[in-house]
């Protein structure tokens, strides 16, 4: 009992203030790209040839957020002439399309279908289905429920069953083999329900996009409500898309 | 020609150099290499001009490969009792449609068509879903009950079928069905541009990033004849440390929560972030995703980052240090650790199970120790000291082993000196037709990547092996007499990939 009480002493308080007290990412994190549109097109091809993910849209001057892995090599063309990573975070998105980005991205509040916020904004419990995910996606978003992000205390939960939950949190490419099982997890859930495609493996394929085992993305098989991009996606980012999107 | 070819890791060899048998030759060499304290590293089909090959990476204090030819077929290694070769068959039989003859347990592992477009061994027609026509293993009894669980799981994890016969609470037998996580990593790697070949590994096995990327690295480095700059080796050296800590930390806090032990479970969580958020510091991403690149690492370390983990390291390791005395001296948790999910001596060297699993059950392998690559000759090594087999053993080797790391990390902060260097990824070419193997000790044990160039220097083959590869097995004896109520204590204690096994 003494090393029980020791021991949380010396632990402490440790759940972050976020979103009221703003937290600052270190440095070198590569969250949101400020791109230079005025770049020199022979800059922004460079770049695109050499991004391992096609994520480069040289003639638009935009990157597809949705295909970025955040690896950062365009960001040393021309020491960052074209584009630099920023440590903003803040990367859900409610279209497809509003990924294709210039740098900025539609606010999450503006496109987030209101009834959603109307439905789940207190209470949201979603089923995590991992389908083909390398577990880097699971595991930070898995840490939603570790003692810092301490998720529980929005309304938001990760629940057991589909039977439960308000929608899903897919992660991943979705290989052939699971494409079964995450449609029949969907059909499990109550309608209205949500749909959130987490990192860019679920929105795109990611790294394996032209592997014939691995699809082109969630929204080729479901209708995705919420895109959280990233490689995996920070849990702020995560944090911030759900708290955006549902409250 | 010799019997077998020493290779060292990471050596380039001619793919002519190495000693190709006919089959009854081969299978002599390789069952008396094993007999005699030997492991496999890797066993793999490939094509040559139209014809079956089979190249094996073997292991005893050295490291050996040899190859042969092969028709449609081959008498089984593990139809004759040589067991360490038992999931490298089935996977040969699914990749390339080779069949083993007289192996006990002929079933697929990935549930895909072979590459060869044979008649499928396993009388699948792929257009249904996994497991396709495979009739599970069934124990019949009246009192016997089955337990199916999965793919998709009750938490935040990867999918996998669990499919357990038992009598009452006692589990008789556990059969594991992976291959939900397939994406075609294998072939994807021969096809895409070099590139991209760091992001693809990197994704093989999230948690292991930096392991697999290493791996992946090393390869086209030896292959490309590339230099690595020794400062860039050290700092790769302290991101695979760092991976290692984060994910043991975070097990040990999970295994805490499967005993209900809740305030270990959320202490550990948390410090597992700490070591997340270092490698960010050191890579701008929380699993070191592209930090490294062939030729050395994306980002170079200065004292400033070295300043930062020096200083989270001296705050962190008293906290682990209570931590796990908390852990470790509660007389429950002690309760529910010890004699659960034994794995014998003798049952470990049959499987040829690697990493902590291995080391748990008294097999003192450590590529770190046995075949170092980067740095690692210069570093310290590890030697775990309770080797039970048991959840209580596994759970020991990764305390200890987190000091261990810990003693590393600081080891090579102090060489600073060395100044690293930035990389970016250029353009290279690979030697044609050669052969290199690389292995890694990730943290869930032996990481193997193996190479085989053509004449024009492409990839023709790319054989990837996860430790999960060799260790998911280990789960399923483990569960054996088992009580049903413990498998989630016994598969964190092993916490195996499954993507990482199903490529």
């Amino acid at each position: 009992m003494f090393t029980i009480i020791k021991n949380r002493i010396e632990q402490g308080y440790r759940t972050t203030g976020y979103p009221k007290t703003p937290i600052n990412l270190y440095h070198r994190f590569r969250g949101r790209p400020e791109i230079n549109r005025e770049c020199d097109l022979n800059v922004v091809r460079q770049c695109a040839a050499i991004c391992p993910q096609s994520a480069v849209l040289a003639d638009e001057r935009k990157i597809d957020l949705g295909r970025c892995t955040f690896c950062g090599r365009c960001e040393n063309v021309a020491e960052g002439a074209f584009v630099r990573f920023s440590n903003n975070f803040e990367l859900g998105c409610a279209s497809r399309e509003g990924l294709v980005s210039d740098g900025h991205l539609p606010d999450l509040a503006d496109h987030a279908k209101g009834h959603f916020r109307r439905l789940f904004g207190r209470s949201l419990q979603l089923r995590q289905v991992s389908a083909a995910g390398c577990n880097a996606c699971e595991a930070d978003t898995n840490v939603l429920n570790t003692p810092f992000f301490d998720l529980a205390r929005f309304g938001i939960d990760f629940v057991a069953s589909p039977r439960h939950a308000d929608g899903i949190h897919v992660t991943g490419p979705i290989s052939k083999n699971m494409r079964a099982a995450l449609l029949a997890t969907y059909e499990a859930v109550p309608s209205p329900k949500v749909v959130i495609a987490s990192g860019a493996c679920a929105i795109s394929g990611g790294p394996f996009f032209d592997s014939p085992e691995v699809s082109k993305g969630l929204d080729s098989l479901l209708p995705v409500d919420l895109y959280i991009p990233g490689c995996p996606p920070h849990p702020l980012s995560t944090l911030h898309a759900l708290l955006g999107f549902f409250t | 020609m010799d019997r077998l070819l020493c290779i060292g890791n990471g050596q380039v060899v001619k793919r002519s150099q190495i000693p190709c048998h006919p089959f009854a030759d081969f299978a002599a060499i390789v069952t008396d290499y094993l007999a005699d304290n030997g492991f496999v590293v890797q066993c793999f089909g490939y094509l040559d001009h139209g014809e079956n090959h089979l190249l094996a990476v073997l292991r005893n204090k050295d490291l050996h490969v040899l190859c042969t030819t092969v028709g449609e077929s081959y008498p089984s290694f593990t139809g004759a009792g040589q067991s360490k070769l038992h999931m490298f068959e089935r996977e040969i039989a699914e990749q390339y449609g080779i069949s083993p003859r007289n192996h006990p347990w002929l079933k697929m592992v990935r549930y895909h068509p072979n590459c060869r477009q044979v008649a499928d061994l396993f009388g699948n027609d792929y257009s249904r879903e996994i497991p396709g026509n495979y009739p599970y293993f069934q124990v019949e009894g009246e009192a016997v009950h089955e337990v199916a669980v999965g793919p998709v799981h009750a938490g935040i994890i990867e999918p996998g079928h669990f499919r357990f016969q038992c009598v009452g609470e006692e589990v008789l037998s556990l059969e594991i069905q992976l291959g939900y996580q397939h994406r075609g990593v294998e072939k994807l790697l021969t096809e895409a541009a070099l590139a991209r070949l760091p992001l693809i590994t990197e994704g093989i096995a999230g948690d292991t990033s930096i392991g697999h990327a290493l791996c992946c690295c090393q390869a086209l480095e030896a292959l490309g004849g590339i230099d690595v700059n020794p400062g860039a080796q050290i700092v790769r050296c302290i991101a695979l440390e760092l991976e290692r800590l984060a994910n043991h930390i975070g097990d040990l806090g999970a295994l805490s929560g499967d005993v209900a032990f809740t305030l270990p479970a959320a202490f550990f969580g948390r410090i597992r972030g700490e070591f997340l958020n270092l490698l960010l510091v050191l890579s701008g991403n929380r699993f070191g995703k592209s930090l490294l690149l062939p030729g050395g690492i994306s980002q170079i370390m200065t004292t400033e980052q070295s300043t930062i983990i020096e200083n989270k390291l001296r705050e962190l390791e008293p906290e682990i240090r209570n931590v796990c005395d908390l852990l470790f001296t509660a007389h429950t948790v002690q309760a529910r650790f010890e004699h659960t999910g034994t794995v014998t001596r003798a049952m470990a060297e049959d499987l040829g199970l690697v990493g902590y699993c291995g080391r748990a059950s008294g097999l003192d392998y450590d590529v770190r120790g046995s075949f170092p690559g980067e740095v690692y000759a210069t570093l310290p090594s590890n030697r775990n000291s309770m080797v039970n087999g048991d959840v209580l053993s596994r759970a020991t080797v990764r305390r200890e082993e987190i000091s261990h790391s810990i003693l590393l990390i600081r080891n090579l902060l102090n060489r600073s000196a060395e100044l690293s260097a930035k990389t970016t990824m250029t353009e290279f070419s690979l030697a044609p037709d050669c052969f290199v193997a690389i292995l890694n000790e990730g943290w869930r044990g032996e990481l193997s990547h193996c190479l085989l160039t053509d004449d024009q220097g492409r990839i023709a083959r790319y054989k990837v092996k996860d430790p999960s590869f060799h260790n998911w097995t280990g789960l399923a004896m483990a569960l054996r007499n088992q009580e049903i109520s413990d498998f989630p204590l016994c598969n964190k204690s092993f916490n195996l990939s499954y993507c990482g096994f199903d490529l």
